[in-house]
């Protein structure tokens, strides 16, 4: 499926979006372009950390809430539109839900459990109890002990960059993981955009490294470089230099309406996207050596 | 003669320094990494380094990290795995260490990653905890590395995002936290510690060339000062030498 076939079918207006799951790494940067381009409006956009991926959407004025740890630019410091929007409203104002990323992690954790809480020990005394409603402080019933609940989160969809997948549904991911399992089991729908689409024996020959299993995972996308300018691990490193690009091109709502324009409305795939970062730049980026895994047996006879 | 170094490269030295052999840290992002990287070449080898992305590290990453995800970082880790992985072990209690920086932190330890003025309508809007505020909680100790000067170093935060003693020392037991508490400040000036008995920070050590009268004045409140007060020991070439390899544009260093 193109991502713009599945983003206009699986992530109406008005929907919660788990994005950036595993980080730093692996963040879906095309989904979220292919979100501003289709003009998405009130999403509540979930994830721990997100890098520059929640500003942007932010900016473009598709968000209507934040659940989230952390809002901003890892390598180069704050995200401006994030701040407009919380300081000054600009484009409008949202709703921000804090959390801490155990705290993230855990809701998505019980999402896909089924379970209504979990209890935990972080966070106790933390304001962050004082602005996020939902997090709360209890007794436990079997001790007594202060505990912290920390309430199931269920997104509407969540979008999960892969290395490789297959046209049913399977997908391998390798490197760290951060909360992209727990996401991926939580969300009602499961978009999955990978690097390279593969055969269905390649994903069955290591179910070990399989993130969501193929009957729950709702669309497969290909889409190569989807996650520039965050690293995919064997496939193309960070673009550090983006982020610091970044950070002074959208200081300034008039500066960021130029950065989208050019990087977002002008363009009309992540295709054209590679082209206009230019060939040089991406071949730079590119992994080029084998660190190969040793093969695992998994045969039964 | 002494070779002349940054503030940073003290405040990595420093940070390096708090890693003891065979110690649990969990690393976090910019000065400290480049920490980790010194105590494991140097003075703790057998260090483990935790990332809460969900890497687990026996050595040093083969090149500079700009994020804990960066791919050397995943590169001959120990282990690649979930978040809830390495925050849960800290849970559990097994991380003896954490490094975390802020935009305020106050006399008693605790740190302000969140709002400046009222949340629902804040002057700033700052990024928030990200893994802060588990580190500040879970971890057996943690060091905050921060830019001294009296809009950072506050006598309270106006938003306790990670807690450190909170109102004082027996504040931590009486919230419901299992454990640990802020160990150090390591400051661009010198380097606070805690009293054990008023879970209060006061100056343990001085840069070198640094006033004890600047340093009171660009501190928010009325600072104690160790009855000896003595100098934070420079760095030492080889120290010095390990930083630029391992940061040799001077990306975090500088």
């Amino acid at each position: 499926m193109t991502m713009r076939d599945a983003i206009a079918q699986h992530v109406p207006d008005g929907s919660s979006v788990a994005l950036g799951l595993a980080l730093e790494a692996l963040i879906p940067f095309a989904a979220g372009h292919e979100l501003i381009r289709q003009n998405r409006r009130d999403l509540t956009l979930i994830g721990p950390i997100s890098d520059i991926l929640f500003d942007q959407l932010i900016g473009a004025g598709c968000v209507k809430a934040i659940v989230a740890a952390w809002v901003g630019n890892v390598s180069a410091g704050l995200g401006y539109n994030y701040r407009r929007a919380a300081e000054t409203g600009v484009p409008n104002k949202i709703h921000i839900e804090d959390h801490s990323n155990f705290t993230m992690a855990l809701s998505l954790l019980a999402g896909g459990l089924g379970a209504p809480f979990i209890p935990a020990r972080t966070l106790l005394g933390s304001d962050i109890l004082k602005t996020n409603a939902n997090l709360r402080a209890a007794a436990s019933p079997l001790d007594g002990e202060q505990v912290l609940l920390v309430p199931a989160l269920v997104p509407d969809v969540a979008v999960l960059h892969v290395q490789r997948a297959d046209e049913t549904g399977g997908n391998h991911c390798w490197g760290n993981l951060g909360v992209s399992e727990e996401g991926g089991l939580a969300a009602t729908k499961v978009i999955v955009v990978a690097e390279e689409i593969v055969g269905v024996d390649v994903i069955k020959s290591d179910p070990n490294r399989v993130l969501v299993p193929a009957h729950r995972v709702t669309a497969i996308v290909h889409e190569p470089g989807g996650a520039h300018p965050s690293p995919v691990q064997g496939y193309y490193g960070r673009d550090t230099d983006f982020y610091q690009e970044y950070h002074t091109q959208s200081q300034t709502a008039e500066a960021f309406e130029q950065w989208r324009q050019r990087w977002i409305g002008a363009i009309g795939s992540r295709a054209v996207y590679l082209k206009l970062l230019g060939a040089e730049r991406w071949r730079a980026l590119a992994v080029k050596d084998k660190k190969l895994a040793a093969p695992a047996n998994f045969s039964a006879t | 003669m002494k070779q002349a170094y940054t503030p940073a490269e003290l405040m990595v030295v420093v940070a390096a320094r708090e890693i003891k052999d065979r110690e649990v840290v969990f690393v976090g992002m910019r000065l400290p990494l480049i920490a980790f990287a010194v105590a494991k070449r140097l003075h703790a080898p057998n260090a483990i380094g935790f990332f809460e992305n969900g890497v687990v590290r026996d050595t040093p990453s083969a090149s500079l990290l700009y994020t804990m995800g960066d791919p050397p970082n995943i590169e001959d880790a120990l282990q690649c795995c979930r978040m809830t992985t390495v925050m849960g072990l800290m849970q559990k209690g097994e991380v003896d260490l954490g490094f975390l920086g802020g935009a305020e932190v106050d006399r008693n330890g605790n740190i302000n990653t969140s709002y400046v003025g009222d949340p629902s309508a804040p002057r700033v809007k700052l990024p928030g905890s990200g893994g802060a505020a588990d580190i500040a909680s879970l971890a057996r100790r943690f060091v905050v590395i921060i830019e001294h000067n009296d809009r950072r170093l506050v006598e309270r935060v106006g938003y306790l995002t990670s807690p450190g003693n909170g109102d004082g020392a027996h504040w931590r037991a009486n919230e419901g936290l299992p454990r640990g508490g802020p160990a150090a400040i390591i400051t661009t000036m010198g380097v606070l510690r805690f009293g054990f008995e008023s879970g209060e920070a006061y100056l343990d050590t001085i840069h070198p060339g640094v006033k004890l009268e600047d340093v009171k004045a660009k501190t928010g409140w009325p600072l104690m000062v160790t009855p000896v007060l003595k100098p934070t020991p420079e760095p030492t070439d080889e120290e010095l030498r390990i930083i630029r390899e391992v940061d040799p544009k001077r990306f975090w260093t500088s």
